[in-house]
């Protein structure tokens, strides 16, 4: 197989865990005003992805550097036709890791307040951001050889606006869930019932999003040429359904692994269409970057990827190892020894 | 003012931020496992708070170190577009390197040694923080192989109208990257070195758990010894290096226009850049440049065309200053390593080494200057001139409203840090639980 395509993959995978993963850091953080009201609350949800949720931000910034090692030329294009959009998440992920960590550390009521709001806005806005920026490099950004001649405003079109509130959605419905299976009492009350009502948004958003695809992309595509790809999206469909089925039965742990499935089906479907272009060119599809014609050498894409087979496992393990260890349920006992 | 000079400042103002949480990070995390390690064999409580005081310092500043972090990563793409696209081949590697080896390592255990202190035995926790310490030095190992690269291009050919990698290994023990390593990681060891003293310091002059703070003080003296030793000894040999890949970076540190034999170093001189001189020098030692150089002969600025010469004023003020602060380390941690009982004692001496905890950070700032500023106009050194290097398709509306942002919320996150690690580092250690 050739390197371009094993770094394709694996480029999806790095983001697919990445939105598997941080995605619902961000859902408890945009969650996290609505289910706590109480000191002792807002810090059980906090505590809920404290030990996690820098390990699963890391996977966004190897995701950027593997663009930019494996596919320089997108990873220089990307970055800079988004610039604006990019930079609001940047600002926003700022905000929410000092969020996070910051809180514990103040004494005033204000201080509280601020990291609160830090921590809400940080996570709403790459959320959303992220999907728009996704929906709109689904879309093919509007870019030809002398560069890149859309607008910020331009971003927020109706489909890149739809996949910024499926984005948006998921998320709060999995980091819903995610709260839920690490806390009790209210709090993991709040959270399943917000779980649920976010969850018929998600598919009605989903169901959108399945039509406009077909309207305002060239997604479908490389599935008619191909059907047995079908699987993947008829995968998150499947996921998506028993994600609902077993919130309502209250398999709270059940229901998060049909959530994470979901995500990485849904990102792999978006990623499959978009085969064999990172970033389609609206314009004119001559001019789209492709994994061919923006990749590295095939002696880095060598080197990379016998760092990659070697270190990726190595991290998953510690990775797992850690969420098994701290998969406890946060008690207020807990929460009164503090941290 | 246009883009390129915005996305210059917004660059060296994001690095410049950055850089002040990433230095006490380096060696405060050797210095908690080693506290943590020390308790776990002699049982003394003292290191036990110590390791839980520092920790709590520790992670204030490590996680804005994070969050300034990632803007270093994407605004490579955002505004050096072309620079990306030209050397992405061989750059874009170490930082991806980086993030796989070390930096999912250290922020995935720094979780661990937070959140662990019940959950898992005692010996895997202080691995927990080795571990930390371990990565946080393995990832500026690859951020300076990636520097070094810059610095000093190999292991490449120029193929598809790019630089492209042919050796790996070369890339990966590029001498400039790892003396730059080594020079720049033991400075950081240096400030974190100089923290521990210092905060030390303010708690045995307020007569506070002076038991603990004794016991501290002596290891951030022996510390910062060894550390500022280091920081000297591989300057000196990452000078050769300077001297022979960027002559025009050496003689804008030693502000030398003409090209000289056994060149003398002058204690004090002003560079008058316009007339190509010096307005003065003043006390001579003779051939001390050139030993510094590691040539005999060492070439003057003059050499070169105008165009491809650093800004020399900036370039030798911070070498010069860098260079005093680091002697003045050494001092102080020579005279916190023999004479501690001593210094305890006396209120004055105290105060001078709360005095001395900014020092160590501007030395590594002032460091960065000389390195970043004394390349230019290359940002890639004799490759890619900056200007060539910038992203076409930003605007200068986008990069003004960025820099604008950065600069407002960098500066409140700067302030946070500061109050934070004010209002903790006097509160002192948590009691001893009874």
């Amino acid at each position: 197989m050739e390197f371009q395509i094993l770094w394709f993959i694996l480029w999806g995978l790095l983001w697919a865990v990445y939105f598997a993963l941080d995605g619902f850091d961000l859902g408890a953080g945009i969650l996290y005003p609505f289910i706590a009201k109480k000191d002792i609350e807002k810090r059980a949800v906090i505590h809920a992805i404290g030990p996690v949720w820098n390990g699963n931000e890391v996977w966004l910034i190897t995701a950027g550097g593997a663009t930019f090692a494996a596919f320089p030329t997108t990873y220089a294009y990307m970055f800079s036709y988004l610039y604006t959009p990019l930079l609001v998440i940047l600002f926003a992920l700022i905000l929410r890791g000092a969020g996070v960590e910051l809180r514990a550390k103040s004494a005033t009521e204000i201080e509280k307040k601020f990291w609160d709001i830090s921590l809400f806005i940080g996570s709403f806005i790459p959320a959303l951001f992220f999907g728009v920026a996704f929906g709109n490099i689904f879309m093919g950004l509007k870019f030809d050889e002398s560069g890149y001649h859309g607008t910020f405003l331009e971003l927020l079109n109706p489909y890149g606006v739809v996949v910024g509130l499926l984005f948006l959605f998921t998320f709060i419905v999995h980091g819903g869930i995610w709260v839920a299976l690490r806390t009790e009492g209210s709090v993991a009350q709040n959270s399943v019932t917000k779980a649920k009502t976010f969850w018929y948004f998600q598919v009605i958003i989903a169901v959108l999003f399945l039509v406009l695809t077909a309207r305002f992309t060239k997604l479908y595509d490389n599935f008619i040429k191909a059907p047995f790809w079908f699987i993947v999206p008829a995968c998150a469909v499947v996921s998506l359904f028993l994600t609902g089925w077993y919130l309502r039965k209250n398999k709270i742990g059940t229901a998060f692994i049909f959530s994470l499935i979901f995500i990485l089906a849904l990102i792999f479907s978006g990623i499959i269409g978009l085969y064999p272009n990172l970033i389609p060119s609206s314009i004119d599809p001559g001019y789209s970057l492709t994994i061919f014609n923006s990749s590295s050498s095939q002696y880095t894409l060598k080197i990379m990827t016998i760092v990659v087979a070697i270190f990726v496992p190595i991290v998953l393990f510690y990775q797992a190892w850690v969420y098994k260890k701290f998969m406890y349920k946060i008690t207020e006992k807990e929460l009164e020894e503090g941290y | 003012m246009d883009v390129l000079f915005l996305s210059r400042l917004q660059f060296a103002v994001t690095a410049a931020f950055h850089f002040i949480f990433v230095p006490l990070t380096l060696g405060l995390s050797v210095l908690i496992a080693y506290m943590e390690t020390v308790y776990l064999f002699t049982k003394d409580e003292d290191y036990l708070r110590m390791a839980k005081f520092w920790g709590r310092l520790f992670i204030i500043n490590f996680i804005l170190g994070v969050v300034t972090g990632i803007t270093m990563e994407f605004q490579f793409g955002m505004n050096w577009a072309e620079y990306s696209r030209y050397v992405g081949d061989i750059f874009g590697s170490p930082l991806a390197i980086e993030a796989t080896l070390a930096f999912f390592l250290e922020s995935t255990f720094i979780g661990v040694w937070i959140f662990g202190w019940n959950r898992i035995p005692a010996g895997l926790h202080a691995l927990s923080m080795w571990l930390v310490a371990i990565a946080t030095n393995l990832s500026a190992l690859w951020i300076l192989i990636a520097n070094g690269w810059m610095q000093k291009p190999v292991g490449y050919i120029i193929n598809n109208g790019r630089a492209e990698m042919v050796d790996f290994w070369a890339v990966a023990t590029n001498p400039y990257g790892l003396l730059k390593f080594g020079h720049a990681v033991m400075s950081g060891w240096v400030v974190a070195g100089f923290f521990v003293l210092g905060v030390s310091a303010y708690h045995l002059l307020k007569k506070n758990e002076v038991q603990l703070f004794r016991k501290a003080f002596r290891i951030g003296a022996v510390f910062s010894l060894i550390s500022s030793l280091l920081v000297v000894f591989i300057g000196h040999f990452h000078g050769h290096e300077v001297a022979q890949t960027q002559p025009t970076k050496l003689a804008a540190m030693e502000s030398l226009w003409e090209t000289t034999e056994d060149a003398p170093f002058y204690i004090l001189l002003l560079p008058d850049p316009s007339n190509e001189k010096n307005h003065f020098e003043l006390i001579k030692i003779p051939g001390l440049l050139s030993f510094l150089a590691g040539q005999k002969k060492v070439k003057g600025l003059k050499e070169f065309p105008e165009e491809d010469r650093p800004p020399v004023t900036i370039t030798f003020i911070s070498f010069r200053l860098m260079v005093a602060l680091g002697f003045l380390f050494i001092g102080l941690s020579i005279l916190a390593t023999l004479f501690p009982e001593i210094i305890e004692n006396r209120k004055i001496l105290l105060m001078v080494f709360i005095g001395a905890i900014p020092l160590p950070y501007i030395a590594g700032q002032l460091g960065w200057i000389v390195a970043e500023v004394g390349r230019q106009p290359w940002i890639v050194y004799g490759l890619l001139k900056t200007s060539e290097a910038i992203s076409r398709s930003v605007e200068f509306s986008q990069v003004i409203t960025s820099f604008v942002g950065f600069t407002l919320l960098y500066g409140l996150l700067g302030l946070i840090d500061v109050y934070l690690l004010y209002k903790f580092s006097i509160k002192g250690p948590e009691p001893k639980e009874v």
